[in-house]
């Protein structure tokens, strides 16, 4: 097992790479997913609250 | 529309542009002294020596013509942006590219050609002999116009943008690495002893492709930002 | 068939049919890259045997590689799509291109990273001004003009078109940098570094580095039809579907 990670006394430069990778692609998808929530939210409030005020208007 | 027609608008676009720019020498001035200064402070910031200094002369002299050039970009379109004349010149039945290119000339006129002009007495103080002194200036003065043209794009699609000076430096200055490329290695060239023809053709040809497709890309950009 | 492919196209470039579409595709695209990442991951530690020259750190070209490619491909889809917005007034296209351009910079930026982690006990530095690396470099630039233009323009409209044109003159001009860099660097006879392998291994790491490639092209997929749903919806929030869509959605 320690085998694997040392990679013959390359392991630093290997997992530095591979984990930086793994590290960008998954923060870039969250990150997606969270901003992509974020804007619904504040969307769907702002429709809402304009639905409310035309509502009234009508009334 | 007959060519002279053509002509006529171009020439006066130009003629406006030096006349407002010769009203303005401050800021043409200013460019100049910050050329000037930037060469200035690299012997203080490396070495006084001569030997270091004429390895570097050349690209240091190209680097600073090239941040020199980046800031007089932002005068070449804002002025007339915000006093209106952009969007009249827009209305103009004479292409857009063609008054472009008429502000691009003028721009280069009063910002690229006095680097040429004060660059013997920069290469000279950074111990370049006179043969290279006189192939930095062919350099320069086929690359200059390429900088003013590419840079007249970034200058268009940052017109009345927030930051827009730094933003222009952002967008510009990696397509100014072929320009440097060649104007600089020309000069290494011919210091090392070696051909240089290859450079200065190459040169050429980017500012004849620069002089055909950029102000069609300026026009665009120019359109974008207005309208 | 043409016909019936430009009907195709014209249906989903209405922002309304593509979010629709998109929605659906997206899980399948995760699917497909999820799976080729992980067979890749394995065939790059399990299968791929050690280099007899460079030894183990030789697996960092499987992402290394498919990284550069990515990087590079991105960039000509952003400007392909800028080209039809542009042109054709696709709306759909110029937001495809921004939703592309920050997973292209990724891209760049770990093409940028693996190579140095690859360098250092390949060739004993992190960096070298090799022409690979160098135009790397001015690629990243180009993404970044690009994301900063688009974010400092309010105007979605107007930054949308201004990033989409400096899209296509980075795109002319890209392979004269490349070659502009490539002959300054034989001219300065500098390193220039390419992944050397053994004939008979060679097969089997180039498998290997494109189903990585093609599992990052489905990554680059599904994240940027996600991107691209919220910037369909960021801008057509005026008008009825979406509307609907965000009211139907708390009831």
């Amino acid at each position: 097992m320690s085998d694997f990670f040392s990679m013959g006394g390359h392991g630093f430069y290997i997992w530095a790479s591979y984990g930086m990778t793994a590290l960008f692609m998954i923060v870039e998808v969250l990150v997606v997913v969270l901003s992509n929530r974020a804007v619904r939210q504040r969307l769907t409030r702002m429709v809402r609250a304009e639905a409310r005020t035309s509502h009234r208007q009508k009334d | 529309m007959t060519e002279d027609g053509l002509f006529v608008a171009w020439r006066a676009m130009l003629v406006r542009d030096l006349t407002l720019a010769m009203r303005r020498r401050a800021d043409v001035l200013t460019s100049l002294f910050f050329f000037i200064i930037v060469v200035s402070l690299f012997p203080l910031g490396v070495s006084p020596e001569m030997a270091v200094l004429r390895g570097i002369a050349p690209g240091v002299i190209w680097v600073a013509a090239l941040l020199a050039t980046m800031l007089s970009l932002g005068r070449m379109f804002s002025d007339d942006h915000q006093d209106g004349s952009l969007e009249q010149m827009l209305l103009l039945p004479q292409p857009l590219s063609l008054l472009v290119l008429g502000k691009v000339l003028a721009h280069w006129l009063v910002s690229g050609l006095p680097l040429v002009l004060l660059s013997p007495l920069l290469g000279m103080q950074l111990g370049l002999g006179a043969d290279a002194i006189g192939l930095l200036m062919l350099t320069l003065l086929l690359g200059t116009p390429v900088l003013s043209l590419i840079g007249a794009i970034g200058a268009g699609l940052t017109l009345g943008v927030r930051g827009g000076g730094v933003l222009v430096s952002l967008l510009v200055l990696p397509l100014y690495i072929p320009v440097l490329i060649f104007g600089t290695g020309a000069v290494d060239a011919s210091l090392g002893g070696m051909d240089y023809e290859g450079h200065l053709s190459l040169l050429g040809a980017f500012l004849v492709m620069a002089l055909l497709t950029t102000p069609l890309a300026t026009a665009a950009a120019l359109r974008i930002s207005v309208e | 068939m043409g016909f019936k492919n430009s009907i195709a196209w014209y249906y989903f470039s209405s922002p309304k049919n593509f979010y629709a579409l998109a929605g659906k595709l997206i899980p399948w695209f995760w699917v497909l890259a999820i799976g080729l990442i992980g067979v890749g991951l394995y065939m790059s530690f399990f299968v791929a045997p050690t280099d007899y020259k460079q030894g183990e750190s030789y697996r960092i070209i499987f992402i290394h590689v498919p990284a550069a490619w990515m990087s590079m491909f991105i960039y000509l889809v952003m400007a392909a799509y800028a080209i039809i917005g542009l042109a054709w007034k696709v709306r759909m296209a110029d937001m495809m291109a921004s939703a592309l351009a920050p997973t292209g910079a990724m891209f760049t930026f770990l093409a940028l990273w693996t190579g140095a982690f690859w360098g250092k006990p390949t060739w004993g530095t992190y960096w070298v001004w090799d022409a690979r690396l160098t135009s790397e470099l001015i690629l990243l630039f180009l993404y970044i003009g690009f994301i900063s233009l688009q974010s400092a323009i309010d105007d979605p409209r107007r930054a949308a078109k201004a990033s989409g044109l400096l899209a296509i003159v980075g795109v002319i001009n890209l392979p004269i940098i490349y070659f502009s860099v490539k002959w300054w660097n034989t001219l300065h006879q500098g390193a220039s570094v390419s992944p050397t392998m053994a004939p008979k291994m060679a097969s089997i790491m180039l498998t290997t580095m494109l189903i990585m490639a093609i599992g990052f092209w489905m990554y680059t997929i599904a994240v940027v039809l996600m991107r691209a749903r919220r910037i369909v919806l960021e801008r057509e929030r005026q008008t009825g579907w979406v509307r609907e869509l965000l009211l139907g959605e708390g009831k």
